[in-house]
């Protein structure tokens, strides 16, 4: 299985990469379009501020090549802000518009009333809404999160929720897509099940 | 439910090698850091925090090769501390594979580096460790020590600590030097003291020898805790601890 991790410098791509090769994937970091869409899958990695990934995308003229790679019905992966980046866009950067790949925005969270804190940053169990393969067996584990905004996705595209003064969107999809808020990288044995099932997905679409 | 409570052996390495001193002196090897923390991750630790207690007093920086390699082989947060003196520094660390970098006697040097890692990387990133001990002749309150506890500053350890909180540190890591490596507890005191003036999450470190003293730890105001020996020397594994806090009524992964 042959893995094209998008390469714009995000701060995650080191650890994403690391982690598809545990699970035994053939892994390519590149922002060479055609190498790009010639791979079997693709993962979106992101970490920090909305705007700043958006920019590094479009900086290597790769917003086209990841929405040719969705529209070719590639196989995809979005982990923490190359999630969010799929949507059409963020309270963190309004300027900014996103992919535009799933629709809805991505907000922040408002839970200060809760006494709780932003980021939401630790481990937090997931709640699986809708049965997704790169989701089985994953309901009640904990995954690593660290990040202040989440997506309000379509509720058909709502695949899984965590608590956090209130249920917000943990991962979400539709078709080839599918992206998580959380880091599978840093989930221990569950992420890595996750990146698993994914390939797994992958070879059967 | 909400976030879950964190376990987190420590790693306390000199010259590659996991070390475990009480006190801070008579230390003795442990064994290889990447190979343990992998342990450590499939015994089911949340973290893992690395110090390079070397680095600081001898100027050391392997640090970045301990991000590294660690990489490799650990599918959990890490964090890495010691002889952090620049962002550049962190941002060498960060890049290597690290997750969050622990800043101690150089914050205290220069409180800038705290402020600056947060705006560069995020305060997520940017752990505040403080070394302290109960100020001595019966006063109240505690002290903050630099270089592994070598130097006193009578700095008011809470003070400093609401201070790096202002400049953005993400969590602290509150190492008790009158508990450390004496297996009889956390500083309660100091973690309820600490969490009623501040609002970041606090580690609790030091003192670990029972997973009893887990649970007072996580009662007194700790969102985490961490331990060398009690792991390091196989008296409890990960699991034991967590399914104690679990018995405990605490949520945990």
């Amino acid at each position: 299985m042959k893995v094209a991790v998008v390469d714009y410098d995000a701060g995650n791509t080191l650890s994403v990469t690391k982690a598809l090769r545990k699970v035994g994937a053939d892994v390519e970091l590149t922002y060479d379009t055609e190498r790009i869409l010639a791979s079997d899958a693709v993962v979106l990695p992101g970490v920090g501020a909305f705007g700043d990934c958006m920019d590094g995308i479009r900086a290597r003229g790769l917003d086209a090549a990841v929405r040719d790679a969705v529209t070719a019905g590639k196989p995809f992966l979005g982990v923490c802000v190359g999630l969010q980046v799929l949507f059409d866009g963020s309270e963190e950067t309004p300027e900014v518009p996103g992919l535009g790949i799933l629709p809805g925005k991505v907000v922040r969270f408002d839970v200060a009333e809760e006494g709780l804190k932003v980021p939401h940053m630790g481990w937090n169990q997931l709640r699986v809404e809708r049965e997704h393969p790169v989701l089985e067996g994953l309901g009640g584990e904990a995954f690593y999160f660290v990040h202040s905004y989440y997506p309000e996705p379509e509720p058909d595209d709502l695949l899984a929720t965590s608590e956090y003064g209130g249920r917000f969107c943990a991962v979400a999809g539709r078709d080839n897509v599918v992206a998580t808020q959380f880091h599978p990288e840093k989930s221990s044995a569950a992420g890595l099940r996750l990146y698993r099932s994914f390939l797994d997905w992958s070879g059967r679409l | 439910m909400g976030l879950l409570v964190r376990v987190i052996p420590c790693l306390d390495v000199n010259a590659g090698r996991v070390v475990k001193g009480t006190q801070f002196k008579a230390l003795r090897d442990a064994g290889d850091p990447v190979a343990l923390a992998a342990h450590y991750d499939r015994e089911g630790a949340d973290e893992i925090v690395f110090y390079d207690i070397t680095a600081s007093h001898e100027g050391r920086n392997t640090a970045v090769d301990l991000a590294r390699a660690a990489a490799e082989e650990v599918f959990i947060p890490y964090t890495i501390g010691g002889g952090v003196r620049s962002a550049s520094d962190m941002r060498a660390m960060l890049r290597a594979g690290a997750d969050k970098v622990s800043v101690n006697s150089q914050a205290v040097r220069t409180p800038e580096l705290i402020s600056e890692g947060a705006r560069r990387f995020g305060s997520q990133c940017v752990v505040l460790s403080v070394d302290v001990k109960r100020r001595g002749s019966g006063k109240p309150g505690w002290e903050v020590y630099l270089n592994g506890g070598r130097v006193n500053t009578g700095l008011d350890a809470i003070e400093w600590l609401v201070e790096g909180e202002r400049r953005g540190a993400g969590e602290y890591v509150l190492n008790s030097m009158d508990s450390d490596g004496m297996e009889t507890g956390y500083d309660l005191e100091l973690i309820s003291a600490v969490s009623e003036r501040t609002s970041l999450p606090v580690i609790a470190s030091g003192g670990a020898g029972h997973p009893d003293h887990m649970v007072e730890a996580v009662r007194a105001g700790a969102s985490a805790v961490l331990a060398a020996s009690i792991f390091h020397y196989a008296q409890y594994t990960v699991r034991e601890v967590k399914d104690h806090l679990k018995e405990a009524g605490i949520p945990v992964r």
